[in-house]
């Protein structure tokens, strides 16, 4: 049976990276990411895992390097955070169209300028539609679970697309938590060993990457879409093995006291736990209000979201990042996106809360409950509001 | 041409060498046209093509091969004995 222990969020993401027995790291270090690489540059001195640590030059080559890895057949794995991940972009696109499974940890930090270390998710949106499958973790332990559901699901034969855990910098991946870390037997029972459907290999050459002329982009592209709506159902089956395996049941879409309730907060990532909190208090006081926790970013699930929210009158939408649109953030425009079909669609307000470390607490979630039934009151219409910002 | 559910996956290419089987011929707005009685065989438009599109047949003339030919005019250009014209390309 797994132990529980005390350990930093980011020494139990490298732990996990480990226990997938990962061929390859090529990783830059880069705060709050470094002690998910520099624990895993330890464990391979030290000769606890085998496999190649690539001490690369930029995040650039990082994912330049994961790519060739992962080209080759091997398992890889790096990790970044926000101007990293903006450094890496360009070759973020080129890993999901080649359909190379790599798996990714990103420690979600602001984008500058001004310069910020602090955890927001401006980073996180800035990678959505790169093509990547992408999770976000609220607690350590599903930071820890979720690395091993993304190798699982990465290397799918149905899927074979690279995958992005998110974790929020510092309020993750800083904090020492109580985690449960899986034995190697328990893990390598969960997770096979990784077979590329296809690789470079020298007796049977191939080209990967090739111009792609006007003729053929479209149906490339088509191709990947396809693959990516498909791997769907696989993400969920991973979920369920996972829970039947370890006993800890996830899915994209978490409710959270959604039973009568008359307004939603949607949140994602770890300030869902201190929202848990907020609803906690205003239940108690008979308020008619609930949560929604969303796991799944990429592909975004329509279908379990849409569930989630039916029949209810008001979303409390809360972004940790602005959407520089004009419209608010990026993860209410994606939202009333999923509505616009919905023949009852409930009234909504965004919340831009916590942008570089600000905390959210219980009194933001409450003041947001009420701020979103107040503007449907005033018949207002629906738009954003940076919460806490000094007038 | 192949549908998306035909690409290979990540629309990797399996077979070597297929390269030349790319058309770049359908390019060209203008071809190059030898004027074989100028013509001194000196192989300059041979060297100078980048689309490797000129060969000397038995004679020791330099033909090309406008499967390839994109219509630069690079051998126009580079002929000593400017025997080479570029003319309009008729669809
Ligand atoms: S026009 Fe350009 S491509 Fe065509 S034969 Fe001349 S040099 Fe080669
Ligand atoms: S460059 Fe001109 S002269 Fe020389 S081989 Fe070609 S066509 Fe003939």
């Amino acid at each position: 049976m797994a132990k529980r222990i005390g350990i930093e969020v980011s020494l139990a993401v490298s732990e996990a990276v480990k226990l997938a027995d990962v061929d390859v790291i090529a990783a830059y270090p880069i705060t709050p990411q470094t002690h998910i690489v520099e624990h895993l540059s330890e464990l391979v001195a030290d000769g606890e895992l085998d496999a190649e640590f690539i001490p690369v030059e930029s995040e650039h080559s990082a994912m330049s390097t994961c790519c060739g890895s992962a080209a080759a057949g091997a398992r890889t794995f790096t990790a970044t955070s926000s101007q990293g991940l903006a450094l890496m972009l360009e070759i973020c696109y080129i890993a999901p169209a080649l359909r190379l499974p790599i798996v990714m940890a990103v420690a979600n930090r602001s984008l500058s300028a001004p310069i910020s270390i602090w955890n927001d998710h401006s980073d996180l949106m800035a990678s959505r539609d790169t093509g990547w499958i992408q999770t976000v973790a609220e607690n350590g332990q599903e930071a820890f679970d979720l690395i091993l559901h993304a190798f699982r699901v990465a290397e799918d034969h149905r899927v074979l697309l690279p995958v992005i855990v998110n974790m929020d910098g510092f309020t993750l991946t800083h904090v020492i938590e109580p985690i449960e870390i899986l034995s190697q037997e328990e893990v390598a029972r969960y997770l096979p060993p990784y077979s590329a459907r296809m690789r470079l290999d020298t007796a049977k050459p191939v080209t990967m990457g090739p111009v792609g002329v006007p003729e053929v982009y479209t149906e490339a592209k088509k191709a990947q879409d396809e693959a990516l709506k498909a791997a769907r159902p696989v993400i969920l089956e991973a979920w369920e093995e996972f829970g039947k395996h370890f006993g800890r049941y996830y899915k994209p879409v978490e409710t959270y006291c959604t039973e009568g309730a008359e307004t939603l907060l949607i949140t994602m990532g770890s300030i869902g736990e201190t929202a848990m909190s907020a609803v906690d208090a205003m239940r108690s006081q008979g308020k008619k209000v609930g949560l929604v926790r969303l796991r799944l970013w990429r592909p975004f699930p329509f279908t379990e979201f849409l569930e989630a929210v039916k029949g209810v009158k008001y979303l409390a939408v809360v972004d940790r990042a602005l959407g520089l649109n004009g419209a608010g953030g990026p993860l209410a425009t994606e939202i009333k996106a999923a509505l616009y079909d919905e023949e009852e669609r409930p009234y909504i307000w965004n919340y831009v809360a916590g942008l570089a470390g600000r905390d959210v607490t219980v009194e933001n979630f409450v003041e947001m409950a009420d701020g979103v039934e107040a503007a449907a009151a005033d018949n207002l219409k629906s738009d954003y509001t940076i919460i806490n910002v000094r007038e | 041409m192949v549908s998306w559910k035909e690409l290979e996956l990540g629309c990797t290419i399996v077979e070597p060498g297929s390269s030349s089987k790319l058309k770049t011929g359908d390019w060209r707005s203008q071809r190059p046209v030898t004027d074989y009685e100028k013509c001194v065989k000196c192989g300059m438009c041979y060297i100078f093509c980048p689309d490797m599109v000129y060969k000397p047949n038995k004679m020791g003339f330099f033909q090309a091969d406008y499967y390839y030919c994109k219509g630069c005019g690079i051998c126009a250009r580079e002929c000593p004995a400017e025997a080479i014209t570029m003319v309009e390309e008729k669809v």
